[in-house]
Parts: structure tokens; C-alpha cells; sequence
């Protein structure tokens, strides 16, 4: 017994990105212990905003400000502080940030969270003026200005910032061209049924869409800017513009020189942890040793999974019995131009036989949903749906526990999440099943009363 | 923007600066024989002889002719206030009715050809640029470009609009003498419906309907393939059209009291003053019909509608104002306040307001039941206060006017008392609720952006958490324009409505309490 008790000085975390991951982990830090100093460090911008909107900026939807989830005095009143820079290195050793002015700055504990970064493949030209992809604020500048009086943009790779990016251009009016390597738009992760539909979609946009179409180079129109594009079927495109979306990766090139351990992404186990003590990573910058479950990727690049790999690295920081990253039933969702997507569970593009799978499409072709299920015991394992809003609730459950598929057929209307006075599909979708499977499922039938007053039950 | 576009906005823009300068059109020449009927029988002597140097004289314009008439009006007036002889004082206002007496020319000798050329050529220009709006594209969101649109965001246009609607309130208020050729064009039509000619309520009543009809139709085109806001805007334009603007009418010409029967009290702050209580019980079993079917709507209506439906049953499908903030508000819905901030002032305001008219009706009431041996007349004081700041002032001119300042719900959401009434029902006791899909949301914040009352929705949406605000009007625009499906306004059983701790969906490492 020395006679006097060390007060331990709180711990500093300092985070490294003010993305959804960084900026969720603070706050749970934040909630969880009311006396630990917390930093967020980002070059990008001052204050989080969602990186998802940035379309609706460039649309004239919203402003930048709408974009920022929490307002201003959010962070100083809830003790986080916030730094805009760049780090350049990171030195373990010493446990010091070094920015790109030099300076430095001390963590204890560090967090990376610095997202990813618009993929280029090398092609000739891709560094023109008026060549760029889109992931930051500032790539949204940089839009901004190199789209000023153009007369065709092209956008290259079928995924969902690229067919973003073709929305954006529709909505000035800017006539787009549309290449996607793919046959079908984003069949990568849709099935053909699905990615077809889109396709059409895209279509009555007047965007002009070329599938199975590769770029092969940039073209120079002398002073340093695009002028067209090269197909690599040799096609010539006129464009004043070209739009590089073909994925991103994790944002990591500032670690590269420090003893962090970085692969693709920075490798981290499922408790988020890198090879260097007090050093994790999370978000779409963190690559897993091993995949979190059989239908997920090493790297998680969505929102969702950022905010869930905050809230659960935030809880192991601050509480002695650690649990592992554990992610529940996948969900995702997107909008292509007007139609809303969700999913729920695993529907792969294509799958085994061991799986079946029921289809519906609305008439005019604009509609959709598809259940998959185990051949074996009928079991409902994932769902797509377009321009058909569903409640997630319901379908965690449903999937979770194996709901039988027909009945979930039999309650989508429950299920379903579209707004009132919406036209009922769920009775044209059985009426389909009921014919192809020669079955007779019925929906349960509403009383007038509970109509009336809006009952779920 | 089509050709046809085109041409409509021209001709709206020149018929609205017709109806703009219209005021200051024709001559005036006061008669003596008007200002005998015109006034009442106690002034008629008096007014007589006040306004003898005006007769005969031809005014070229109404600013000169309600000056002079003003000048000769107040030196009498002021001359017997002097001399304290308050009984002599003459309080009535004769300056409209006497102004639109004395007004001759082109306007009151044809009334419906102006008519047509300012109001209806501008709701036909108004109608050939909205039909074809959004033709030949799929249905969807159509909020392109508005943050870069002059005047939805407050930009140049915005102000001159807003500027231009806040002027038109505070002469339609307090110096309605000036629009009497806009009053006399709609004459005819007043005649038609009620037998009686037309006053600044009329004309107001009159565009009011009109706007309320016209940009209706623009919601059915903007709003296409979403029934919601189909049927919702087809409410309130019938409600608007039916029951606030024909039905007072006919039973004006039926001889009954001009009475609203969608309108409700403390909204209705006049229902229980003298003169509207007497005039309901003066007029048979219709009159008392009036009584006892608004007292209902206050007692047994607003909670039992509220707690099935939540307040938009009445606050975005009933309401006269709801209505035109709903049609003609609707491209400013974006430029209400999201802050802590404008919630904190909102809800000092609001209850303010509705604890200031509940007073008021609780002392008027008393007053009368005890024969006015309570306060006397006093209570006539506190009307034209509540009159003039709330009635006028705030439901109108800031109400209405500040449109392209401050966002379409600018009264709804700071002054309306049955808003108040209406939401503490919605937030305590009701089965409505916004449902926030799981973990859907990606912190967009275009719910929050295009909420007119100004809730920002992301913020209960990202958490998963339920919308349960008394504010909220379930105009259900945050659903139709959150791009992943998040939001959906229900009525359902009370069981989880609010929910406070909530689990956000599709994390099991951890049951996330935010
Ligand atoms: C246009 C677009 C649309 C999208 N739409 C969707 C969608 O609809 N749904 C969905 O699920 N996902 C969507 N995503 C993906 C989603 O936005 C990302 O998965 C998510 O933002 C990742 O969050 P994060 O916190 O990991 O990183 P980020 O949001 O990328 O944040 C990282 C931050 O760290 C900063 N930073 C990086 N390095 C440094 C450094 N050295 N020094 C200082 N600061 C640094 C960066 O500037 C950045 O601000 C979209 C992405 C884009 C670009
Ligand atoms: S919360 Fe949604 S439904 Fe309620 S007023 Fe705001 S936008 Fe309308
Ligand atoms: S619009 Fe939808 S996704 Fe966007 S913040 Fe609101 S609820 Fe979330």
C-alpha cells in the first residue's frame, strides 16, 4: 500500500473517420461511459453527414445541411470531440497520429474507421478531367463542376452508385449512356428475373442503357479533357463526362507504412481487433479473418453493417465481458430511379436445387416479389421485393425461424409495409401460387370493423 | 418545360398582375344617397353631413378617395374624442362599404369580365401549366430540382412571393377599402349564392376555394400513383369546396347564420361569443343544430376521431387551413424549421395560444350566462385582442404569407389551439403512430427535409424507433418520399405504439438499447 489511490486519467479513444461506423461507436461509447474522452478525425467534413444522400444534393432534393443527422451542438453536448484532417501515418509504438501538416496528435485506444474509395482499374485516360467516381463531398463538387453544360454523360459499371449517378444525370436532364459488363443490370447479386425488370426500368428513364458492354479506354480531347469513350467492341461514345463506378475498396493507403496488418482492408477479428494492441477497425475499411456467417463477405461495405460493427465494437470497449460480432438475418435495400428494393435473408442470383423459388410480377412488369425456400421442409430463407415496401420485423422473425413458405404467403398482407389505400397485391400474388401449385391457400379475411379502424392482427 | 407549359405561365403571370394592380383601376364618386344606405340609421345623420365635401367629386384613383374620406372621418371622430364626448364617436368602420359604394367605371359596370380576365384566366393559365406536369414519366418522387428552384428555397422569387402574400393579408385585414374592385368583380357570384353582395370575405373565401382546387390538382399530378395522398387531397378539397364555401352561403340566402360545420372550435374561436350563440339559438331546429352538432365535434368528435385515426383526420383531410397548406403550401413544405430549437418555441407557442382561447371562451361564457353582469362588455376587448394577434395576424398574415419563408405549416404548427387540442389527444391516447421499419433506415434525411411541420422524423427513424409526435399531421409525405421504404403511418393497437428503448433489427451480437 503506496497511501494514495492513482485517479486512472480516462481513456482517450480517437477515431479515425466521422462515417457512420466511427460516428455510431462514438455515441454508444459516449452512452455507455460518461467519463472517457472520445475524438472523431476526418478529412472529408467537419460533421457527419449520410454519405447515402449525396445523390439527393446533386438532385436538389436537400441541401448539404439536410444531410447531417444530428445538428451541431449534438457533439459538444454529448462531449465528442470533433477534428477535420488528414492522417497521414500512424505510429503504434508511440500510440501518435501524424497528420498531413505534421502535427500530431495521442489516442489510447484507436479506432479506424475510414471507409473505402471509388475502384480504377487502370484504364487509358482514367485520370482526364471530367473522369472521376463518387464517394465523397468532394467528388460531389467535383461533379458538380465537371458536369457544368455537357452534353452526354457515360457511366461505367452496373452497380448501385453507378445507376445512382445515371439518376442524377436524368434528373438535370443530362442524356446518360450506361455501360454495364454484366447481360443484365447488377446480376451479380439480382437474379435475372429481377435484374430484368430493372433493366426496363432504366430503360423508360431514356437512359441509354448498353449491357454486356466493357470500357476499353478514355479518350483526350487535346487540352487534357474527355472527349469520348472506346467500348471494347469499338464502339465510339461522345461524352464530356465519364462516371467511374465499378466498386469500391477499403480506404487504407495512409496505414500501409505503420505495423498495422492490412490485406484488402484492415485486417480485424470478430472482435473487431487488428495484430496491434488497442488498435481495431470497423466499417467498410474493416476486412474479417473470417467471414461473420456462411452468406456474408469478409468485407461489409453498407450502411447497416457500419452501424452494427459500431454499436457492437463500442459494447466490447466498454464492458469486461466481450462478445463477438454476430449479425443477424442480412437485410438490404436501394432505389433504382423509382423503384424501391428491399431483401431479406439469402437470395443469391442463382441457386442449387436444394432451394425453390416462387416468383410474381405485376402486370405492367414494375412489381415484384420472390420467396426462396428449402425444397426439404418448405422453409422461407430469403425474399426480394420491388416496388413492394415489407415489414423487416416480420421477415427477420419469418426467416429466423423458418417460417413455412406458404405461410408467408398466406400473411402478406400483414407483412407488407406499403402505405394505406395502397392497391392489395398480396390476393393477385396467391392467386398465382394457388394456380401454379395447384393449392388453395386463403388469406384471412378482415371484418369491416377491423378494416375501419386499421388492425394489424 | 412544354410549349403549352409555357404559354400557361405567361398567361397566369399576366392575369395575376391584373388582379395585382385591378385595385387601382376606375374612379370613385361618393353619392349622398349611398351614405344613407350605407350607414346605419344612428349615423346617417352625421355621415351625411361629414362626408358633404365629397359628394359629386370624381376620384381618379381609391387612395385619394379613401384619404380624403379618412381625413373628413377622423377630423369629426377626433373633435368629439377631444372633448371626450365618447358617445358621439362613431366606431364604425364605413370606409369598405361606402368606398365600394362610390367606385364607378369599367370594374362594377362589368364585374365578370374582370372577373374572368384576373382570377379565372390565371386559374386557367394555372391549370394549362399543371396538367401536363410529370406526363409521359413513370410515378415516383418529383422533387427534382426544388433546392435549386428560386422560389422553393427561399431565393429571390420566394421573397417577392411571400412579400406579395403578406401585403395582401394586411390590406385584406385592416384595409380591405382597397380592394374594392376586386370585391365588386365577384359580386355577381355572391348574388347567385347568398342573395347578398359581396364583402372582402367572399373574394377571400372565393380564391382561397379556387387555390385550394387548382394546386389540389397539381397534388394529384405530383403525388400520381400514391393513393394516400390522392384521396387525402380529394378530401380536402371537397371539404373546402362543400362545406366551408357553398354551404355557408345557401344558408345565408335560406336566412340562416353563415356557419362552417366543419369548422370546430377553439379553431372556431367565435363559436361561443354572443352574437354567433344567439344567432344559432334565433334560428329554429337548423340553428340548433349548428349548436349541438359543434359542441359534439368538440366533445365526443376530436378524441374519439383522434384516438382511431390520429389528428391528420381532421388536420390534413378536413381543415380549410390543413387544406391550403396541403395544396397551394405544398411546394414550400421543405422550408419548415427541424431544429430543437423551433420545437421548444413550437410548443410554448401552440399551447399559448391554446390556453389563451380557452380563457377567453371561459370568461366570455360566464360573461354571458350571467347576462354580462360579470364583465360587462370587456369581453369585446379580449376578442379584438385574440381577433387581431391570433385570428388575423398570426393565422393569416404569418400563417399564409410567410409560405415561401417559413414552410406551409407555419400556423398549424405554432398557433393553431385545436392543433394543440388535436395533438395532445394524438400523443396520449391514440392508436396512430409512424412505424419505422426495423433498421431500414440509411439517415437520409429526406423525411425530415419534406416534413412540413418541421419533426425530424430521421431522428426517431434511425434509432427504430416509432413516430409518435403531436405535431404531425399525417400528411404521410416523409413515407412516400423515404427512399427505403422506412416509414408507415397506421392505426393499430396502442401496444408498442411508443417505443421508447427500441431493439434496432439485424444486430445479434448485441441488443442495442439507443
Ligand atoms: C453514393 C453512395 C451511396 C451509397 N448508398 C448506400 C445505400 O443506399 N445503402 C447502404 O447500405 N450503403 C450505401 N453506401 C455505402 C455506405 O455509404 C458505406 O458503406 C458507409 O458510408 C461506410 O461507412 P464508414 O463509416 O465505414 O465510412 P465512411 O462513411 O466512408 O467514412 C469514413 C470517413 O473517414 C475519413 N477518412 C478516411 N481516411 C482518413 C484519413 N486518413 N484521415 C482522416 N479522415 C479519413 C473519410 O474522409 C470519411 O469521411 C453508399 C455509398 C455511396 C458512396
Ligand atoms: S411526420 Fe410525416 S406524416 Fe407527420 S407531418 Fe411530418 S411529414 Fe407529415
Ligand atoms: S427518408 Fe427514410 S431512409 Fe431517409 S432518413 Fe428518413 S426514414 Fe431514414
Amino acid at each position: 500500500m503506496t497511501g494514495h489511490s492513482t485517479i486512472s486519467k480516462p481513456k482517450h479513444f480517437v477515431i479515425i473517420g466521422n462515417g457512420i461506423s466511427g460516428v455510431t461507436c462514438a455515441r454508444h461509447l459516449r452512452k455507455a461511459d460518461a467519463d472517457c474522452q472520445i475524438t472523431i478525425i476526418s478529412g472529408e467534413s467537419e460533421h457527419f453527414f449520410s454519405r447515402t444522400a449525396l445523390m439527393y444534393i446533386y438532385m436538389g432534393h436537400m441541401k448539404y445541411e439536410h444531410t447531417k443527422p444530428y445538428e451541431d451542438w449534438f457533439w459538444e453536448k454529448n462531449r465528442i470531440a470533433l477534428k477535420q484532417a488528414w492522417v497521414s501515418q500512424v505510429d503504434t509504438d508511440n500510440k501518435t497520429l501524424i497528420f498531413s501538416d505534421d502535427s500530431t496528435f495521442d489516442y489510447d485506444v484507436l479506432i479506424i474507421a475510414s471507409g473505402s474509395k471509388p475502384n480504377k482499374f487502370g484504364w487509358k485516360g482514367e485520370n482526364l478531367q471530367g473522369v472521376q467516381g463518387l464517394y465523397s463531398i468532394q467528388d460531389l463538387e467535383l461533379m458538380e463542376k465537371n458536369s457544368q453544360a455537357i452534353k452526354r454523360a457515360v457511366v461505367v459499371g452496373g452497380g448501385l452508385i453507378g445507376i445512382e449517378m445515371a439518376e442524377m444525370f436524368s434528373s438535370r436532364k443530362i442524356p446518360v449512356t450506361f455501360l454495364v459488363r454484366e447481360k443484365n443490370f447488377w446480376d451479380t447479386i439480382l437474379p435475372e428475373d429481377e435484374a430484368k425488370l430493372i433493366n426496363r426500368h432504366i430503360k423508360e428513364h431514356h437512359i441509354d442503357l448498353r449491357l454486356e458492354t466493357e470500357l476499353d479506354e478514355i479518350l483526350d480531347d487535346g487540352t487534357g479533357r474527355v472527349k469520348a469513350i472506346k467500348t471494347k467492341s469499338g464502339d465510339l461514345i461522345d461524352c464530356q463526362f465519364v462516371g467511374l463506378t465499378v466498386g469500391v475498396r477499403p480506404n487504407v493507403d495512409f496505414l500501409k507504412e505503420s505495423k498495422i496488418q492490412i490485406n484488402r482492408g484492415v485486417v480485424v477479428d470478430s472482435f473487431f481487433k487488428t495484430n496491434v494492441e488497442d488498435v481495431y477497425a470497423i466499417g467498410d475499411c474493416a476486412e474479417f479473418q473470417e467471414a461473420p456467417a456462411a452468406d456474408r463477405k469478409n468485407i461489409e461495405q453498407v450502411w447497416y453493417t457500419g452501424r452494427m460493427h459500431g454499436e457492437t465494437l463500442a459494447y466490447n470497449l466498454t464492458n469486461s465481458k466481450k462478445v463477438p460480432y454476430q449479425p443477424g438475418i442480412w437485410f438490404n435495400s436501394a432505389k433504382f430511379f423509382d423503384i424501391e428494393y428491399q431483401t431479406y435473408g439469402f437470395v443469391p442470383p442463382i441457386w442449387g436445387e436444394e432451394i425453390e423459388s416462387f416468383y410474381w410480377e405485376d402486370s405492367k412488369g414494375k412489381i415484384a416479389i420472390r420467396i426462396l425456400y428449402q425444397k426439404s421442409n418448405q422453409a422461407i430463407i430469403g425474399v426480394n421485393a420491388f416496388g413492394w415496401r415489407l415489414r423487416h420485423e416480420y421477415f427477420d422473425h419469418a426467416i429466423e425461424k423458418g417460417y413455412h413458405q406458404e405461410k408467408v404467403l398466406g400473411e402478406l398482407g400483414q407483412a407488407s409495409f406499403n402505405p394505406e389505400f395502397y392497391k392489395s397485391l398480396h390476393k393477385e400474388v396467391l392467386k398465382q401460387y394457388n394456380q401454379e401449385n395447384k393449392r388453395s391457400i386463403q388469406i384471412k379475411k378482415q371484418s369491416f370493423l377491423q378494416k375501419l379502424i386499421g388492425s394489424r392482427a | 418545360m412544354k410549349f403549352i407549359q409555357k404559354i400557361g405561365l405567361v398567361i397566369f403571370i399576366l392575369a395575376f398582375a391584373g388582379f395585382s394592380l385591378l385595385p387601382f383601376y376606375g374612379s370613385y364618386q361618393l353619392e349622398k344617397e349611398s351614405v344613407i344606405s350605407e350607414t346605419k340609421d344612428i349615423h346617417q345623420e352625421a355621415m351625411v353631413d361629414i362626408l358633404q365635401p365629397m359628394y359629386g367629386e370624381v376620384y381618379e384613383s381609391n387612395i385619394k378617395f379613401i384619404s380624403d374620406f379618412n381625413r373628413y372621418f377622423d377630423a369629426y371622430n377626433n373633435e368629439l374624442k377631444s372633448a371626450e364626448e365618447w358617445d358621439k364617436v362613431i366606431w364604425d368602420d364605413y370606409t369598405f362599404s361606402l368606398t365600394k359604394a362610390a367606385a364607378t367605371g369599367p370594374v362594377s359596370e362589368s364585374p365578370s369580365l374582370f372577373l374572368a380576365v384576373t382570377i379565372l384566366l390565371g386559374a386557367f393559365g394555372a391549370l394549362l401549366y399543371i396538367l401536363p406536369l410529370y406526363r409521359n414519366q413513370p410515378n415516383g418522387i418529383k422533387n427534382d430540382g426544388i433546392y435549386h428552384s428560386s422560389m422553393k428555397s427561399r431565393g429571390l422569387l420566394g421573397i417577392i412571393t411571400g412579400s406579395w402574400l403578406i401585403l395582401f393579408y394586411i390590406v385584406l385585414y385592416w384595409f380591405p377599402a382597397y380592394l374594392t374592385n376586386l370585391v365588386l368583380m365577384v359580386d355577381p357570384l355572391s348574388m347567385a349564392l347568398s342573395g347578398n353582395p359581396a364583402s372582402q370575405w367572399f373574394l377571400y373565401g372565393f380564391i382561397y376555394t379556387l387555390a385550394i382546387l387548382v394546386m389540389g390538382i397539381r397534388m394529384f399530378r405530383k403525388y400520381r400513383g400514391n393513393n394516400y395522398q390522392t384521396i387525402r387531397t380529394a378530401s380536402v378539397m371537397f371539404f373546402q369546396l362543400a362545406f366551408a364555401f357553398m354551404l355557408p352561403e345557401i344558408l345565408v340566402l335560406l336566412n340562416m347564420p353563415w356557419h362552417d360545420f366543419k369548422n370546430i372550435w377553439p379553431l372556431d374561436y367565435s363559436f361561443f361569443y354572443d352574437y354567433r350563440l344567439e344567432g344559432m339559438l334565433g334560428s329554429g331546429a337548423l340553428g340548433m343544430f349548428m349548436l349541438v352538432w359543434g359542441i359534439i365535434l368538440i366533445v365526443v368528435g376530436v378524441p374519439l376521431f383522434t384516438y382511431f385515426y390520429g389528428k391528420r383526420w381532421y388536420c390534413s383531410w378536413v381543415c380549410g387551413c390543413g387544406g391550403l397548406a396541403e395544396t397551394l403550401g405544398d411546394p414550400y413544405r421543405q422550408l419548415s424549421d427541424k431544429t430543437v430549437k423551433a420545437w421548444k418555441i413550437e410548443r410554448y407557442l401552440i399551447h399559448g395560444v391554446l390556453v389563451f382561447a380557452v380563457v377567453m371562451t371561459a370568461v366570455t361564457l360566464a360573461n354571458y350566462f350571467m347576462e354580462f353582469e360579470l364583465l360587462g362588455y370587456a369581453t369585446n376587448e379580449l376578442h379584438t385582442v385574440y381577433g387581431f394577434l391570433i385570428g388575423s395576424a398570426f393565422a393569416g398574415v404569418i400563417g399564409t404569407g410567410f409560405y415561401p419563408l417559413m414552410g406551409n405549416r407555419v400556423w398549424c404548427r405554432f398557433g393553431c389551439p385545436l392543433a394543440a387540442y388535436l395533438g395532445l389527444v394524438q400523443r396520449f391516447k391514440s392508436r396512430f403512430r409512424i412505424t419505422t421499419n426495423g433498421g431500414q433506415c440509411i439517415s437520409c434525411g429526406n423525411c425530415s427535409t419534406y416534413c412540413e411541420m418541421g419533426i425530424d422524423v430521421r431522428w426517431y427513424a434511425q434509432r427504430g424507433q416509432n413516430i409518435v409526435r403531436s405535431s404531425c399531421v399525417g400528411c404521410g409525405v416523409c413515407s412516400a418520399v423515404c427512399p427505403r421504404g422506412v416509414l408507415k403511418l397506421e392505426n393499430a393497437d396502442e401496444e408498442g405504439r411508443i417505443n421508447d428503448v427500441p431493439i434496432i433489427i439485424g444486430n445479434k451480437s448485441i441488443s442495442i438499447k439507443s
